[in-house]
Order: structure tokens, then C-alpha cells, then sequence
């Protein structure tokens, strides 16, 4: 049965998959393209564009894309439940060992190493963005000058408004629409 | 807030399941590249307009997030549901989590090829993308301002370290995880630390 074949491919894929959504690419790619052929090389690749063009957790939205792909919508329903169910299991006993002994040494050492790790994580993980923001590539081009306009007017007021506590959703809304309004802009002239 | 009050607070809100469930599914449906901006759409939904978590706990719930397997975005919602209320919340937060996707990818397939090729799309990526970037931007300021001010050196050394690995020579998240968890089980006991 495919369903039950989806749920448990992609269910071991999440027990595989260390380092986030990423990481999970090549394994889903080992699962549906090589190991059981639903998939072409090439459709993956689309699944792969699709997944980070699109708003949603990278590794969510290549299980979905994949499900619906091989069997429909509830081929999605059954690859993405698999793929959630290590975490869901393993998310809820590291929790309760968590919350229920924070305050034990030991565990209270480990999340204290782990929070200042966090903070440089979300640190790199900004200056890419940044970079990619303004240059449109993952990494700092030889020239600089190929730096994109519209990029750093829409960084910069969104620098300006979220210091200013400005919403976030509200945030992300108004700098998609103003992405698009530039861009026409920019075709225009 | 502890853990009494978490409890108290799943009875007492008004429809603090429904208020669960939209704030992360308003998280996923606007986590654009990547699973880190959940950090800023979680500290500004739970910490700044809820109140339900503060920075130190939002932190914590990524830590937890970040160093098991599957995806962080999930991972953090099934972590934070839990924290709030019990099994049913993480069950909220995990439908949540997963609906947008699939409501999104479901009409996208439909259009695939419209979609991937078109230009306005692009755009509209290339300004969310911008978005999310001033939050990331913004949430590491306040966060790095926050642990200068402590004026601890185990921690800052730590920031430092893990930032150069990942960010100059590429070292694997994984790796850094265990490493500092370790750093923190070693030496970083003290309650000091937490403050």
C-alpha cells in the first residue's frame, strides 16, 4: 500500500535527518528517486526549487510536494504525518525530561551551553540572509557592486520598522507586496 | 513563567487552543527560508504580544528543537505546544504547523510551472525574503545586546566560537550542538548562567 510506504519512508527520513530541513533533501531524494523510482531526478529537483520558494518549513513543504506528486493529496497527508511522527514522539519525551528537570544540574548545564550556541546559530544564520538579501546569491560575490537596490531599500525599511516593533506578519505582508511593486517598478523603466 | 502557571493559564485564557493553533499556523504559513526565522515570529507572538514565554524560555524550546533530529520548525512547535499545554497542545501546534503547507503546495501543484517561472512571484519571494531577513537581523541584535550586558565570559566565548565555526569554516550545526552541550554540561552548571 502507498500510503503506508509514504508514512514510513518519510518517517525515517525524520529519524535521519540531523541538522534541519536542508539535511533532509538528499535522504528524501535516496527514498524517491533512487530506492523506489516514484520520482524522476529532475521532478525532485522542482520539488527542491518549490520547497524554498515557497513560505513553510523547507523539510514540510518537500514531504508534502513529494506525497502529493507520487499519490495525490493523501499521499501528502501520509508522508508529511510520517515525516512529523519521530519528531512529535521524540519531541515529547526530550519536553517532559526538559521541563520536568530544567532545573537538575546536569540538564540545567546543557541548556545553558545550548542557549548562547543558539544565539551565534541565529547570528550566522542572519548574515546569510543578508547576503542574500543583497546580492541575491548564498555567497559574497568577488563584486560587490552587483549589489541589488532593491534589496537594500526593503532590508532597510524593514530594519526601520521592526525596531520600531513593528508586527511581524504585518512585517513579512507589506515587504512581499513591496517586493512585487519594485520589481514591476524596476521592468517598467 | 513555571510551570504551575503554564497550567493555569491553558484553563483560563479564552480560547487559548484556538489562539495556539492560529498563531502557529500564521508562523508556518510566513517561515520564509529557512527554519531560523521562527525565532523572531516566535519571540514576537509569545514573548512580546502573549507574554506566555520570555526569552530565556523561547531559547531553551529551540535548544531542545535544535538538537534532536527532523526539522527545527517542527521540532519547535511540537516543543512549544507541549510546554503550553500538554499533549493537545502539541497536537494543536503540529496540525497547525503542517496545514499551510499543505494548502499551499496543494493549489501550487496545480500550477507548477506558472508558478516556478514566474517572474511576480519572484518578487514577491524577493521581498518577504528581504522581511524576514530585518527579523532575523533584529532578534540576533537584541539577543547578542542581551548576553553583553551579563558580562559572562563561558557564554560570549561560546557565541563567538560556535559563530566562527559555522559561519567562517563551515562546521557542521550537529557537531557544534554536541560540542557546546557538552561545554555547558562540563562547566556550566552554576544557576548563574541562566539568569
Amino acid at each position: 500500500m502507498i500510503y503506508l510506504t509514504l508514512f514510513l519512508e518519510f518517517a525515517k527520513v525524520a529519524i535521519f535527518c540531523v541538522g534541519g530541513g536542508y539535511a533532509s533533501m538528499p535522504l528524501i531524494q535516496a527514498a524517491v528517486v533512487d530506492t523506489y523510482h516514484w520520482l524522476t531526478l529532475s521532478e525532485f529537483v522542482d520539488i527542491f526549487t518549490i520547497s524554498q520558494m515557497t513560505p513553510g518549513p523547507i523539510g514540510i513543504n518537500a514531504a508534502t510536494f513529494a506525497g502529493m506528486k507520487i499519490a495525490g493529496i493523501p499521499g501528502a497527508v501520509s508522508a508529511t504525518i510520517g515525516f512529523c511522527t519521530p519528531s512529535f514522539i521524540l519531541g515529547i519525551l526530550l519536553a517532559r525530561l526538559f521541563f520536568k528537570y530544567g532545573d537538575i544540574g546536569p540538564i540545567r548545564g546543557i541548556l545553558n551551553g545550548l542557549r548562547p550556541a543558539v544565539i551565534a546559530l541565529i547570528a550566522s544564520a542572519g548574515i546569510s540572509f543578508i547576503v542574500l538579501a543583497l546580492w541575491n546569491e548564498e555567497k559574497l560575490p568577488a563584486d560587490l557592486s552587483t549589489i541589488d537596490p532593491i534589496g537594500i531599500l526593503i532590508l532597510a525599511v524593514s530594519l526601520i520598522a521592526v525596531r520600531q516593533k513593528a508586527g511581524v506578519i504585518k512585517l513579512l505582508a507589506a515587504s512581499g507586496i513591496a517586493g512585487l511593486a519594485l520589481g514591476i517598478v524596476k521592468q517598467l523603466l | 513563567m513555571s510551570n504551575e502557571e503554564l497550567k493555569s493559564l491553558a484553563a483560563s485564557c479564552p480560547h487559548f487552543y484556538w489562539k495556539l493553533f492560529q498563531s502557529t499556523f500564521l508562523i508556518s504559513a510566513f517561515t520564509v527560508g529557512g527554519g531560523f526565522v521562527i525565532i523572531p515570529l516566535l519571540r514576537a507572538k509569545y514573548v512580546d504580544e502573549y507574554g506566555w514565554l520570555n526569552d530565556k524560555d523561547t531559547l531553551n524550546l529551540v535548544s531542545i528543537a535544535q538538537s534532536m533530529p527532523g526539522i527545527v520548525a517542527v521540532n519547535a512547535s511540537i516543543i512549544l505546544g507541549y510546554r503550553m499545554a500538554g499533549i493537545r497542545g502539541a497536537l494543536t501546534a503540529l496540525s497547525a504547523t503542517i496545514l499551510p503547507p499543505l494548502f499551499t503546495l496543494s493549489l501550487i501543484a496545480c500550477a507548477y510551472d506558472w508558478f516556478a517561472s514566474n517572474q511576480y512571484v519572484r518578487y514577491l519571494l524577493k521581498g518577504m525574503q528581504c522581511g524576514a531577513t530585518a527579523l532575523i537581523v533584529n532578534v540576533s541584535i537584541d539577543l547578542l545586546q542581551k548576553q553583553l550586558k551579563k558580562k559572562m565570559l563561558l557564554p560570549l566565548a561560546i557565541i563567538a566560537g560556535t559563530f566562527l565555526a559555522n559561519f567562517c569554516f563551515e562546521v557542521n550545526i550537529m557537531l557544534l550542538i554536541i560540542f557546546d552541550g557538552l561545554l555547558g554540561l562540563l562547566f556550566m552548571r552554576s544557576r548563574e548562567y541562566g539568569k
